[in-house]
């Protein structure tokens, strides 16, 4: 099927390390225009995942948008990573994804058998998140790309944003991280097969188990871990919510090899450039090893859910995590220490804490 | 020396290109690349394996010279 084609050569980045940098973005954006409506209940000012409009007293919609160039070879694999990757922003709002269209990119040299292996494994999805797939949009180019706009739907007073952590939550992460030292290593062809069969299974994995059991709990905060590497959306939620928040890297899980890979200087780019983003949230003083560091800030492809929650349900979530085999590994990444501070900030805590 | 020109190139084919030659077993190399990123991916490398490195600024971006 693949015809010797290696479709992560036609890119330069791939998935979500091809974003454009943190720093860049809010740049541009800044300069929009605004836009109100009182119907609008979640909007790009606090640089959620996805927009809420309200349409009656208990449904609101919620629209999101996404789509990268290849991070794998395998096309069928490639579009169940883009269509878990955009699905995951649906659910990060606390939604349920309904209608999915595809937006696709594709060179016209390529066989068409290709497109069709990529449209297939991103149905799959669609159909595994029990969402309907109605069509899309494509166009030629010389880099392929995919992904999906999805809608979904969530009752107005149930939506996860990505502010409003509280001091005592516990911050929890419903997939270990990695995936983008890995995917850097596996192009390299320097990583295990072990390794590239668990990065793989991360990335194709819905968070859709994860909302639904975390739905049974409190959850005060929420986002999905994507190119901005977790310290890059732990950033924004402590910015958001004017929280100072401990991080504990040793607590974390995180994909085999990815310590390794990091060592050896297989780093995307893009792990740079969320550094650079969130040195001015990281308090002064810390004397962290690099490999930490660039694991932290790694840029991730459909990562996982990262929630804040109290701390007196953090261990009964955890452990039905843990029972209904969302088929990710769930680490405590550490706690809220202060909310109402007038600015973001992190902690990194070397220590294998109490958790 | 032995010349590895990584300019231009993304990750990680810098760092590809950097462990081909050094498993030749042919050192001193040279490693030039474009971007600090792809510096601090070689110097990493070069940790990482044991090997003395020294980097200096070149026109268009950086030599990295593993001893």
């Amino acid at each position: 099927m693949n015809d010797g084609i290696h479709l992560t050569q036609f890119a330069k980045h791939g998935g979500c390390a091809a974003k454009i940098g943190p720093d860049t973005l809010s740049g541009v954006l800044e300069r929009l225009p605004k836009f109100t409506d009182p119907s609008l209940l979640v909007g790009f000012e606090t640089s959620d995942d996805a927009a809420v409009y309200q349409i009656s007293d208990d449904v609101a919609v919620i629209q999101t948008l996404d789509f990268f160039t290849p991070v794998v070879d395998d096309p069928y694999t490639f579009g169940q990573v883009a269509a878990a990757n955009a699905l995951s922003d649906v659910y990060a709002m606390g939604g349920e994804p309904k209608i999915a269209l595809n937006i696709v990119e594709f060179p016209g040299e390529l066989s068409p058998d290709i497109l069709g292996e990529i449209l297939r494994g991103g149905a799959d999805k669609v159909h595994e998140a029990g969402a309907v797939l109605v069509g899309g949009h494509s166009i030629q180019d010389d880099v392929p790309k995919y992904g999906l706009s999805v809608t979904g739907f969530v009752h107005p007073d149930k939506i996860y944003k990505n502010y409003g952590c509280q001091a005592g939550d516990v911050l929890i992460l419903t997939k270990q991280l990695g995936s983008g030292i890995v995917n850097t290593a596996v192009k390299a062809q320097m990583a295990s097969p072990e390794a590239e069969r668990e990065v793989i299974r991360v990335m194709t994995t819905l968070n859709k188990k994860a909302k639904e059991t975390a739905q049974k709990y409190t959850v005060h905060a929420c986002t999905d871990v994507t190119g901005f590497g977790l310290l890059g959306h732990c950033s924004e939620m402590a910015s958001a919510s004017g929280a100072r928040i401990v991080i504990r890297p040793k607590n974390i899980a995180y994909i085999q090899g990815a310590k390794e890979y990091a060592r050896m200087g297989l780093i995307p780019g893009g792990a740079y450039r969320n550094r650079d983003h969130v040195e001015p949230f990281l308090e002064a003083g810390q004397v962290i090893d690099e490999m930490w560091l660039d694991l932290l800030c790694d840029p991730q492809t459909s990562g996982g859910l990262l929630m804040a929650v109290p701390e007196s349900e953090a261990d009964s979530m955890l452990r039905e995590l843990a029972r209904a085999e969302i088929g990710t590994e769930v680490s405590f990444v550490g706690e809220v220490l202060e909310s109402g501070c007038e600015k973001g900030r992190m902690v990194l805590e070397m220590g294998e804490g109490d958790r | 020396m032995k010349t590895v020109d990584a300019r231009g190139l993304s990750c990680p084919e810098p760092v590809m290109l950097t462990d081909e030659a050094v498993k030749s077993g042919k050192r001193p190399i040279k490693v030039l690349v474009s971007e600090p990123h792809q510096k601090m991916n070689i110097e990493k490398y070069a940790k990482d394996h044991d090997i003395s490195f020294t980097t200096e600024e070149t026109e268009d971006g950086f030599a990295v010279m593993l001893g």
